[in-house]
């Protein structure tokens, strides 16, 4: 659990910490929260000979709401995510979903942008994002780019992101108001990745639902957006039918391994669960 | 004298804080405030760093190991391995169970994560650098994961260094992976029982292999000082006497050349009994350099070598008579003790303290037989906050006797008070060789059952599973009953040793003029409150405030000779040591105060604090007017000054025992076991500080919940340990933890000084049976009989599953 020795490094912009990632080029590893690099890098999974930190970069820190535009900073933490009642009010679920990442500590230091960017599949907020319809800037060398949370992830660890980018905002549409949303994890104990955890953002209209959204967690190699999932029930009363298509189809596209969590089955067993209670519980909270 | 306004009787007993007192911890204010000092806190001048290469292979033959790379390093000074000590015949040490540990690894490794070399650096990054660029050119062999095949005809010769040895410490051993057969009671007996009985049940039942996994992990700093010649070692050590002789017998520097100190300690729980190969090469690295060389594990390091707890194979037959009276028992146990035999226990009992397996119960006869068996896994076998083996034949009992009360379709309740030795049988000669002290069972399950309102939970438990049929819940309720007979206090000297020494403990009591004292121990806390709770002994005995007394362990210079603390042996053991020296300095503290008074020794009496002429109260000397006379007077026939010391050799253990029930909501749909309550009713004799004990009840329901709900340490089948790191192996937090229920009943002990019986473990005893038992009782209406642990989501969803309720 001792780390190989590296070079530490704290650029004040965007600018400087891409000129960083330039010049240091494959050797360099970015640096945000930290609670997935440092336990790596003390495994030697990770060895990076640079580290470029990013918690100077003021603009990366920053929560913006205007109107339903939503744009999160990088470097915005999980406790800050939780803390902001405009996005509480605008989109629940960031904030339900926090409140399942590990606890306070962690949360106090965790990223949006490291929780993202990272490509781990155990991550909680890339499957909100891919459900949000989020995208994601990237910015490198020859300038931005933009990129969808559904677009992003390749494989686990893997993503669209080049060594010489860094992931500097998330920018969504808030759900219509009136929406309800969910995000149901089941978990060994606090801190743990999720066996299967399920998002749903849904709105409701006279008793039908009207539009769906439903991405998983920790089910395959990537974040899963469940387009079939949520379309088993647009157009229907959310009623056990539709529910039941709706796990059936979730747990079609899991594709989880099996790990101290249990067997492939019981983890695609959880899927179906997990989406069942996520939907049932949007639809509590829709209004 | 005696002019102060008099305080009343009460008072006077409060002020001293002494036994039955809520007393605050003293070692809390330091460990509160990050003032503790353990090892990985000891900074010496020139200090050198050590780490281990590792085996990444279960089984695999060292073809070379290259440390050129690793010795290029800037920093790294020396790369230790079996080469290297093998000329100081070092590179095996003896255990504690009569086999010998590789130190590093000769010819071959046998599990993963074994210790393989030494690099030794001025500082811990060099040494990790060092670690990384050691070349060890392994063959992989045949892996044994599997107790059962073990013993196998084509079975690979796991120990080549001993192959040829068939005479092993307990017997003949009949298989080259096989280790010792052990066994104890009356065989034919309980065959004739069993074959006789109206009814017999039969289970093989696995307590899986876990790990205390203790907060702070095993470390130490080994300091030769090349002057003096005298060797020093601050370490996580759990029994430093022992440590200090065996390390005097491998090493040749004699005992006294030797200092063993153990500083705060953060938790053992049997994880730091035994003597570790980075002890031995900490030492020798000291040596070599001629510098203090430190070594301290990391969590992963922790988990995967030193010390597992349990892994044993269970198979209990248990008869009876139709109506549910238990008639005999029958238990073989196939004992995975992994690569080396590591088992701390004391040495004539190769399977610990197994053959209070009868537990609770008055059974007429009964037979046990264990075999150890080796397996490419870490060496270990401790005691996991429990006594020798006590916490793995309560669950076997505690099981068995629910599945026999499923097969005679009587209550988990009912069948134990049917069976229960009763009052008036103590003391109790159980079948299987022990004599229980003293007991109460009745009362105490009385109590328990009222106090849960057991008849209502058992009403609701029926809604409960009517409306799961209904379809109205998805959630079923399970009731665990469990009542255990712990045995701690190891122990008397005529049957209980460690490598030849008696488990006896000590105590040295020095009261000073001024009326405090210091009192020594050959025990030590790693958090259990010694400095708290043996004060308040101290105080009731001699009369002065326990903030008057302090109290010292672990440092093998200026404390007695001690076994240590583990198996609840302190407060049986040296607590007893403690009163009785404490009464040698009382009766000399007799003899000043008559003289004091003028009167004959029997014209007093002793009153909380002070003696008295008897009839004259007001005709006193306090203790500590005795202890200033001490120093000052010339008291005929009397030598001057106010110590003692007793060395303990406890008659007979002392079995605690209590009432545990809890209550399980178990989710069908995720296999989550919810503990929605858990009552436990202790009684461990004596009470010397309600507070402490329930902490401890607490602390040890906490473990239990743990191993049942999830603590796994498994190997794939290539040796791969899984649930290595606290990723996989849980521990849970404030918040998967239920809210604990502590009650009480007091029995003490006949033969205790005090009557204290000792309490830590009993909570891990009692804790796994009881979750275990409800977690099945949730499943017995659909005829679930037995499945193994741990209870975790998916093992228990696949329950659900193979019993139709998951559709």
């Amino acid at each position: 659990m001792i780390p190989g020795s590296f070079e530490y490094h704290r650029p004040p912009t965007i600018s400087d910490a891409v000129g960083l990632l330039v010049s240091f080029g494959d050797d360099a590893l970015i640096l945000a929260g930290g609670h997935s690099l440092i336990p790596m890098m003390k495994l030697r999974m990770a060895v990076p000979e640079y580290l470029i930190d990013l918690q100077d970069i003021s603009s990366l820190k920053s929560i913006s709401v205007e109107g339903d535009q939503i744009t999160l900073g990088a470097m915005v933490t999980q406790a800050e995510l939780i803390a902001s009642s405009a996005l509480s009010e605008k989109c629940p679920i960031l904030q339900t979903t926090s409140l399942q990442i590990a606890d306070p500590q962690i949360r106090n230091v965790g990223t949006i942008g490291g929780n993202v960017a990272n490509g781990d599949p155990g991550n909680d907020m890339p499957a909100v994002m891919q459900l949000l319809d989020a995208t994601y800037t990237l910015v490198g060398p020859n300038g931005e780019r933009d990129v969808k949370a559904r677009d992003f992830y390749e494989t686990a660890y893997f993503t669209e992101r080049a060594d010489d980018e860094i992931l500097t905002a998330i920018k969504f549409t808030a759900p219509a108001a009136g929406h309800g949303s969910a995000y149901e994890k089941q978990k060994r104990k606090i801190g743990d990745y999720a066996t299967a955890a399920a998002g749903v953002v849904l709105t409701m209209a006279d008793g039908i639902c009207t539009s769906a959204s439903i991405g998983l967690t920790n089910v395959a190699d990537t974040p899963l957006w469940a387009e079939a999932s949520a379309a088993a029930l647009v157009g229907t009363s959310v009623d056990e039918p539709a529910i039941k298509a709706a796990m059936d189809a979730a747990k079609a596209i899991a594709d989880p391994a099996q790990d101290s969590r249990g067997p492939r089955e019981f983890r695609i067993h959880v899927t179906g669960i997990m989406v069942q209670r996520a939907i049932q519980q949007a639809v509590k909270n829709a209004q | 004298m005696n002019e102060q306004a008099p305080i009343s009787r009460d008072e006077r007993v409060k002020k001293l804080e002494g036994l039955g007192s809520s007393r605050k911890r003293v070692e809390d204010v330091r460990f509160t405030q990050g003032a503790g000092n353990y090892v990985d806190d000891i900074k010496l001048d020139g200090m050198l760093f050590g780490d281990f290469v590792r085996s990444p292979y279960g089984h695999a033959r060292i073809k070379s190991i290259n440390t050129e790379a690793a010795l290029a390093v800037p920093g790294v000074l020396a790369v230790i391995t079996a080469a290297d000590l093998k000329p100081l015949n070092l590179h095996y040490m003896p255990t504690l169970a009569g086999d010998v540990q590789a130190v590093l690894a000769e010819e071959k490794v046998l599990f993963q994560g074994q210790e393989v070399a030494f690099v030794v650096a001025t500082d811990r990054y060099a040494a990790a650098d060092g670690v990384e660029l050691v070349e060890v050119d392994y063959d992989e062999l045949p892996v044994i994961n599997d107790a059962f095949k073990a013993m196998d005809d084509d079975a690979p010769v796991l120990r080549e260094d001993i192959q040829d040895k068939m005479e092993g410490a307990h017997g003949t051993r009949k298989h080259h992976n096989h280790i010792f057969n052990w066994q104890e009671g009356d065989k034919e007996g309980t065959e004739k029982a069993l074959a006789e009985a109206d009814v017999v049940v039969e289970e093989m039942i696995t307590y899986h292999r876990v790990h205390p996994c203790p907060l702070e992990t095993c470390g130490s700093v080994a300091s030769m000082d090349p002057i003096t010649g005298k060797l020093t070692v601050w370490g996580t050590f759990q029994a430093p006497h022992v440590v200090r002789t065996v390390a005097a017998l491998i090493t040749d520097i004699p005992e006294h050349k030797i200092r063993i100190i153990s500083p705060d300690i953060g938790g053992g729980f049997g994880n730091k009994v035994g003597v570790y190969p980075g002890y031995i090469c900490s030492i020798v690295a000291s040596i070599v350099t001629g510098k203090p060389v430190k070594w301290v594990e990391d969590r992963i390091e922790n988990l995967m070598a030193t010390a597992f707890a349990r892994d044993y194979h269970m198979t209990g037959k248990l008869s009876a008579t139709k109506d549910g009276k238990i008639t005999g028992l029958s238990a073989h146990v196939l004992a995975d003790h992994g690569a080396f035999d590591a088992c701390a226990d004391p040495t004539k009992f190769p399977a610990g303290f197994f053959h209070i397996v009868t537990g609770s119960y008055d059974i007429p006869v009964a037979h046990v037989s264990v075999d150890g068996v080796y397996t490419n896994k870490a060496p270990g076998g401790v005691a996991y906050r429990c006594s020798f083996r006590v916490t793995e034949a309560a669950y076997l009992i505690e099981r068995m006797i629910d599945i026999l009360a499923r097969k005679l379709d009587m209550d988990p309740a009912e069948i134990r008070m049917k069976n229960f030795i009763k009052k008036e049988q103590f003391p109790y000669n159980s079948a299987l060789g022990w004599e229980y002290d003293s007991g109460d069972y009745h009362t105490a399950l009385e109590q328990a059952l009222k106090a849960v309102n057991y008849d209502d939970l058992r009403a609701e438990q029926t809604e409960n599973r009517a409306a799961f049929e209904r379809g109205e819940t998805r959630s079923l309720m399970g009731i665990g009953v469990a009542f255990f007979t712990e045995i701690v206090g190891a122990g008397p000297v005529k049957n209980c040793d460690i490598l030849g020494l008696g488990m006896f403990d000590s105590c040295e009591i020095r009261i000073h003029p001024t009326g405090s004292a210091t009192v020594r121990l050959g025990t030590i806390s790693q958090g259990q409150g010694h400095a708290t709770t043996f004060a308040q002994i101290v105080a009731s005995e001699i009369g002065i405030p326990a903030e008057a007394i302090t109290l010292e362990e672990g440092d093998t210079d200026t404390a007695p000779y001690g076994l240590g603390t583990y198996g609840s042996r302190s407060t049986p053991v040296a607590g007893a040591a403690t009163a009785m020296a404490a009464r040698k300095i009382r009766a000399k503290a007799q003899m000043i105060a008559a003289y004091m008074l003028e009167v004959h020794e029997g014209d007093l009496e002793w009153d909380i604090d002070r003696f008295q002429v008897k009839g004259n109260p007001e005709l006193h000397k306090t203790m500590v007017e005795i202890a200033f006379a001490a120093y000052s007077l010339a008291v005929p026939g009397l030598e001057p000054g106010l110590e003692a010391v007793s060395y303990y050799d406890p008659p007979n253990m002392t079995y605690p025992f209590g009432a545990y029930i809890s209550v399980v909501d178990i989710d069908v749909d995720t296999g989550v076991a919810d503990v929605r309550k858990f009552y436990a009713l202790d009684d461990c004799g004596t009470r010397i500080n309600p507070m402490v004990i329930e902490g401890q009840i607490h602390g040890g329901l906490t473990e239990a919940l743990a191993i049942v709900m999830g603590q796994d340490i498994s190997y794939d089948k290539h040796g791969n340990i899984t649930g290595g790191s606290l990723m996989d192996f849980f521990l849970p937090t404030a918040v998967e933890t239920p809210t604990w229920e502590t009650d009480f009943t007091v029995t003490p002990s006949p033969h205790h000084p005090i009557g204290a019986k000792g309490v830590g473990e009993s909570p891990n005893v009692g804790g796994v049976p009881a979750l275990s038992n409800a977690v099945h009782d949730a499943f017995a209406h659909k005829g679930l009989t037995h499945t193994q642990m741990p209870h975790d989501h998916w093992r228990v969803w696949k329950t659900a599953q193979s019993l139709g309720l998951t559709g």
